[in-house]
């Protein structure tokens, strides 16, 4: 399927909430569908891709999908809320992502997880206020061995305290609102 | 000379990338000739980060738990200077360690780079599959397979040869070939290790077996948490594509075989060989009915074989080293190794590959050094959600399919968590329910419903609120399940809870009748008290407490309210004196 059908479909009601008026809000998605759209089962793919763009998954977004993939969106809604992956609100800044498979339950991630929602003000879940932080909870980083474990966008911490945990979040809070201050990023100390 | 610096996601975590990074300003500093390379890990994670030190007649010094400051010491000191810098270095006691195994999936792990192609090739990677692709037939490969006894290492045990030779048979031009990456115990890294230090050995143990059951299109389908597993296994695959190991007419035998990745979106149930098809497919990841099989009607109904990384990766070495000097590891029923992620309250933590037949305390005494500050052992958990824990009396367990499933657990796909005094076994039913009841795709009644009903017994028990009779509940739950669930996950999910009632009894009537948790671990469970003589009356437990349970003026002997205390637990944090005892 082109680009111009895409936009077409666009102005005829694309169920993204537009009247047509509208430039197509998706149009980053527009090369990934033209590759996977008629590759069948490509579902979970574009999925994927999508949510990496927008970073999550909006309703106006599984509607696109849909009409662009010729499946409902009772389909698409289905498949992505099958899968863990797949967040339907916005992220904040940081994710943080707390392990509690396992190796970390037996190393007291339970303990880590109670200051960290008390640090933050937040549930599991749940994004702070500010938009900084968002928390989630995952089974196993794959780093058992350096339990308890949690990663922070792409960085991992591990051997982790309650004080420790707090520390690196504190550190974090701080060097973005020195970013917001219009000061130079401080470069971030990794604590492991 | 070369610097090594083992990146490995463990690795990492340690801090690898940031030693690697010092190590590069230095060199750049002092304008030295010395190239930094990387390598997968060899496993010792409790070492990390692991930097070898290679001179250029190829003899190795490694320097374990490097920071970036020890960093210009191993450069200036052992390098340039005359310092052996001992005390960086590795101990004997670690090296025996590592030579107590037998490393045949691991064969490389640590040692190459798995960026590098020419790595692999060096120490006679693709030999294997050129021998399977130009002089062996499909049936010399699955009776070389079979020779070999290996059994499939994903969890159930099956032998590869037999599910190979049906995909074989079953009739049909278009086939595919499968890889199962999606690691869904949670505490167990083995495959992730293999993809992010040896992806090639994988690629070849799949074109070996996709020559074996006549497939041209292999799929790896990785679990979404590996991002570095999937960077590192494309680039592999890109690489090997490149050196004519994948892609068209291979060793111009006029045999074609190509493979892609799809990443898995966190689904645990998406393990389970047909809703894997159906997630690869685009679909909720459901299982369905067997039959038919996958290796009748698999991935768009077209006959599909699906192994576990860990399989794969044997399979060059087999045929390297024939399917004999495989069988001759291990015990009559179950051959050569197995790599086991050794975690929980262990002292030497991280991937060990043993023969089959150690016994559990071997691995976890002898290979594992034992138990974390030499707290007393209490269980072993062996196949995650699907297993159970084996008790201190059943050490002398051999590693064995059939011996590991007469105690209960499941010899799993390798995860072994270590559990000490602290860790309460009614907690850790519960925690597993808690897994599986998440992870329940919701087809099966018993399963869905069935898990919620053992999950809130559990809970509530682990409350302090257990009654009379909630033992048996769960016991007869248990069975029901088993029967009435129609995949793995909920036939084997009762198993947590079957175990720890076997060999844990006493802990659960703890609970319930005694409102006791011996492992100090249930919250409810724990009373509270403040030490009369250790309190010096700073009063941060009274400010702290959020239900003003505690009485007392400052610097006076303060008191708790048992009545009104919730058990949070924040007073005994707080203490700097120790005062709050908890019993
Ligand atoms: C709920 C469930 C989860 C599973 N998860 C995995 C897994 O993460 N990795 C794996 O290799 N096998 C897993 N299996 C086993 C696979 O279904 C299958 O038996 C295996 O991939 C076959 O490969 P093998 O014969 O090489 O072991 C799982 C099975 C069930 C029932
Ligand atoms: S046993 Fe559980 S996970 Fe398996 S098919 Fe039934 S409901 Fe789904
Ligand atoms: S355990 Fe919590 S509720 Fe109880 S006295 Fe201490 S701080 Fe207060
Ligand atoms: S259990 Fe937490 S990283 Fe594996
Ligand atoms: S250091 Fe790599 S698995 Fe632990």
């Amino acid at each position: 399927m082109s680009h111009e059908t895409r936009e077409h479909h666009h102005e005829h009601g694309c169920g993204c909430g537009c009247q047509g008026e509208r430039a197509n809000p998706f149009a980053e998605l527009s090369p990934i569908l033209d590759h996977y759209a008629d590759i069948p089962g490509s579902l979970i793919t574009i999925l994927q891709k999508a949510q990496e763009l927008y970073g999550f998954l909006s309703v106006e977004l599984m509607r696109y999908i849909a009409l662009e993939t010729h499946t409902s969106i009772a389909k698409v809604y289905g498949v992505a809320t099958f899968y863990t992956q797949f967040r339907f609100k916005p992220v904040g800044k940081y994710l943080v992502m707390l392990c509690q498979g396992t190796a970390c339950h037996v190393n007291g991630s339970k303990l880590v997880e109670e200051a960290v929602m008390d640090f933050l003000e937040i549930k599991e879940g749940e994004t702070t206020a500010d938009g900084l932080f968002t928390l989630n909870n995952v089974a196993c980083l794959g780093c058992c061995s350096l339990s308890p474990v949690m990663m922070i966008n792409d960085d991992t911490y591990g051997q982790l305290t309650k004080d420790k945990a707090i520390h690196i979040l504190a550190e974090l809070k701080e060097v973005a609102s020195n970013e917001t201050a219009g000061l130079a990023t401080i470069e971030q100390e990794v604590i492991t | 000379m070369k610097i090594v610096i083992g990146t490995g996601s463990c690795g990492i975590a340690a801090g690898a990338n940031k030693v690697q990074v010092a190590f590069d300003a230095i060199i750049a500093e002092k304008g030295l000739d010395l190239r930094v390379e990387k390598t997968g890990c060899i496993g010792t994670c409790y070492l990390e980060p692991i930097v070898d030190v290679v001179d250029d007649g190829g003899k190795k010094i490694t320097f374990v738990n490097v920071t970036t400051d020890d960093t210009r010491r191993i450069i200036e000191d052992y390098i340039m200077g005359e310092n052996e810098l001992k005390e960086l270095q590795i101990s004997e006691s670690d090296i025996t360690m590592i030579g107590k195994q037998k490393r045949i999936v691991l064969r490389n792990s640590g040692l190459i780079n798995p960026e590098r192609i020419e790595d692999y090739l060096a120490v006679d990677g693709y030999l294997a599959a050129k021998k399977c692709l130009t002089e062996m037939t499909p049936e010399e490969i699955i009776e070389t397979v079979e020779i070999a006894g290996l059994k499939g290492r994903g969890g159930a045990g099956f032998p590869t040869w037999f599910k190979w030779d049906a995909a074989k048979k079953s009739p049909g031009k278009t086939k595919y070939m499968v890889c199962n990456a999606d690691e869904g115990d949670p505490g167990a890294f083995m495959d992730r290790s293999v993809l992010e230090s040896d992806p090639h050995a994988l690629i070849e143990g799949m074109l070996i077996g996709a020559k074996a059951i006549g497939a041209n299109e292999g799929i790896i389908y990785v679990r979404a948490e590996y991002p570095l597993a999937i960077v590192r296994l494309q680039n592999a695959i890109d690489q090997a594509r490149e050196k004519g190991f994948l892609g068209h007419n291979l060793f111009e035998t006029g045999f074609d075989f190509d493979l892609r990745i799809k990443a898995g979106a966190g689904a645990f149930v998406c393990g389970e060989e047909t809703a894997l098809i159906a997630s690869l497919e685009g679909e909720r990841g459901m299982p369905r009915l067997k039959p038919p099989f996958p290796a009748q009607k698999g991935y768009w109904n077209k006959p599909t074989n699906i192994n576990n990384v860990e399989t794969f990766a044997n399979v060059p070495w087999i045929f390297r080293n024939g399917g004999d000097a495989y069988a001759a590891l291990g015990t009559k029923e179950s051959k050569g190794t197995k790599v086991f992620a050794l975690t929980g309250k262990i002292k030497k933590g991280g991937l060990v590959e043993i023969p089959m037949g150690l016994t559990l305390k071997d691995t976890i005494f002898d290979i594992g050094g034992g138990i974390k500050e030499d707290k007393a052992f209490k269980a072993v958990q062996m196949g995650g959600p699907s297993g159970g824990c084996i008790p201190a009396s059943l050490l002398d367990t051999k590693i064995d399919y059939a011996e590991i499933t007469k105690t209960g657990a499941i010899m799993g796909s390798g995860g072994m968590v270590v559990m000490d005094e602290t860790t309460c076994m009614v907690d850790m039913a519960r925690f597993f329910l808690d897994f599986t009841c998440n992870e329940s795709c919701g087809k099966c009644t018993y399963c869905r419903v069935g898990t919620t009903r053992m999950l809130e017994i559990l809970n509530r028990i682990t409350q302090g609120e257990g009654r009379d009779g909630d033992i048996e509940r769960l016991e007869e739950l248990c069975y029901k399940i088993k029967d009435g669930s129609m995949c793995g996950l909920g036939q084997t999910a009762p198993n947590p809870i079957l175990t720890t009632i076997k060999y844990f009894r006493n802990e659960y009537e703890d609970h319930i009748y005694h409102k006791k948790c011996t492992a100090k671990s249930c919250k409810p469970l724990l009373i509270y008290t403040i030490d009369k003589e250790k309190c010096v009356g700073c009063g941060a437990c009274k400010k702290n407490c959020p239900v003003d349970a505690i009485t007392g003026e400052k610097k006076k002997v303060h008191e708790i309210n048992q009545d009104i205390c919730i058990k949070c637990g924040k007073c005994f944090s707080v203490c700097k004196f120790d005062s709050v005892i908890i019993d």
